[in-house]
């Protein structure tokens, strides 16, 4: 076991490394450009028997990474924001293909206008592709997760989204321990893949499926990913045993006794929580519910654990233009319609482009939570911190 | 035709593992004509049979042409091929 300093995209790429993956098929962009930058390091001195494939576009990229997927190589692939844009068609055939493909997309806003810093509107993009989408808040869950994703997407034959905050994850440094190549390779060793290219066998891959056989080709990739919970819950289990640090679909904060929580995904996490421990110092029952695994979306999490609340408040770092809702709001209502008492849900849009959202700006959403309980009734979305 | 598979019969991914299985592939269903061949006006030039882009067109033992209505579209090339009009278009019923 070792411990050292690394920034988030720094931990993934030390992960990486440490799954051996056989091939890297990637285009630099900011702010992932870090990963496969000290990957491609890593390669170049030896340190990582890999094949590393520079490719001249995002789409490219993709598309190697599903070409060597079907071999039954161990892929890995970084990108963000325009680069997973780009990436867009190739995402559903590496899905549809059932190739175990881990990426990291470095979160970062979508133009126009131009801009580098974080949001979510890039994976949200991506959120019907049939992709697993795990989220995480800090270096160690970067480097964690990443470990994870490759030993789920070869059990259930999907490729795995592991989303980090631009900047606000993949560039601090924070202490990060690796544990040892040994523990590493037991967790994730390789192994033969079901349908793969090989000389031995005269298989056809990626060919036309007619309306007779596009509908049953696709609902495997719904089943695939249904079933997936199971699979990811064993997964945690087994991570937890081996190396200390067990993870949930959703990460629960002060949520025991709450009568009011905020829903949130990735760094602003962080934020909230503290917020809500000071609350708490003055007597409010408030709690923090992060999404750790977005697709599948935790349903029975979010039932159980949100469904006796008072009042939720869903925090949104993407929207969905002309939509009824934004993104997780979305999924949040969904998950609680079904049940016929839930709390009031008031949704809110924060952070856009890498706009600060302060801790005083949580204090007025939990604020707001409580006011909306009070009078009764949801506002419509809160665009929090915007100027008029 | 045989049955149509199942989802949990499909091979994941789509993938054909069994090489050649086209030739499973019905594709009658298709087609709104469906070409008549008279033997009788037959010469036996074959330029229905290069023509066919599906290649549906056989040739029989006496060595003029028929089609095989497994693998026939109906687009009807054969009949716009065929120097003699040997090949009627007959709407399907």
């Amino acid at each position: 076991m070792k411990r050292l300093g690394l920034s988030g995209n720094y931990a993934v790429a030390y992960a990486v490394k440490m799954a051996d993956v056989d091939v890297i098929a990637a285009y630099p962009i900011t702010p992932q450009t870090t990963i496969v930058e000290k990957l491609s390091e890593f390669v170049a001195n030896g340190e990582l028997e890999a094949e590393y494939i520079n490719v001249e576009s995002e789409h490219s990229a993709m598309s190697a990474c599903v070409g060597a997927s079907l071999t039954g190589a161990r892929v890995f692939t970084a990108t963000s924001s325009q680069g997973l844009a780009y990436m867009h068609e190739v995402l559903f055939m590496a899905s549809g293909l059932r190739t175990p493909i881990v990426m990291a997309n470095v979160n970062r806003a979508l133009s126009a206008p131009l801009n580098i810093w974080n949001d979510h509107s890039d994976a949200m993009a991506e959120r019907d592709a049939g992709w697993i989408q795990l989220w995480v808040t800090s270096a160690q869950e970067a480097f964690d997760a990443t470990l994870e994703a490759f030993k789920i997407a070869e059990d259930v034959l999907l490729p795995v989204m592991v989303n980090l905050d631009g900047y606000i994850v993949s560039h601090t440094y924070e202490p990060v321990v690796l544990p040892d190549e040994g523990l590493v390779r037991g967790f994730v060793p390789s192994r033969p893949l079901q349908n793969r290219v090989s000389p031995k066998f005269a298989y056809s891959i990626g060919v036309v499926g007619p309306p007779e056989a596009y509908y049953e080709m696709k609902y495997q990739v719904v089943d695939a990913i249904e079933k997936s919970r199971e699979k990811i819950r064993d997964v945690d289990k087994e991570f937890g045993e081996r190396f200390g640090r067990e993870y949930k679909f959703v990460n629960e904060y002060m949520m025991e006794d709450a009568e009011y929580a905020l829903v949130t995904m990735g760094a602003l996490t962080g934020t909230a929580k503290v917020v809500a421990s000071g609350l708490r110092k003055e007597g409010e029952k408030v709690g923090v519910l992060s999404i750790r695994c977005f697709r599948p979306f935790p349903k029975e999490e979010i039932v159980a654990l949100l469904g006796d609340l008072k009042g939720v408040g869903v925090v949104d770092r993407a929207v969905t233009p002309g939509g009824p809702s934004n993104p997780l709001f979305a999924e949040v209502a969904t998950t609680l319609y079904e049940r016929g008492s839930r709390p009031l849900l008031q949704s809110f849009v924060a952070g856009l482009g890498g706009r600060d959202v302060p801790a005083d700006d949580f204090k007025s959403m939990f604020g707001l939570v409580k006011d909306v309980v009070r009078e009764g009734k949801s506002r419509p979305c809160i665009y929090v911190g915007l100027r008029e | 035709m045989s049955r149509l598979k199942g989802w949990k019969e499909i091979p994941i991914g789509g993938t054909i593992v069994e090489p050649g299985s086209s030739v499973e592939f019905d594709v009658s269903s298709w087609r709104t004509f469906r070409p008549v061949f008279d033997k009788k006006k037959c010469t036996k030039c074959g330029m229905c049979w290069i023509f066919c882009p599906e290649g549906a067109i056989k040739i029989n033992d006496d060595g003029t042409y028929d089609v095989n209505l497994s693998y026939c579209k109906g687009c009807g090339i054969c009949q716009k091929a065929c120097a003699v009009k040997a090949i009627t278009m007959v709407k399907e019923g």
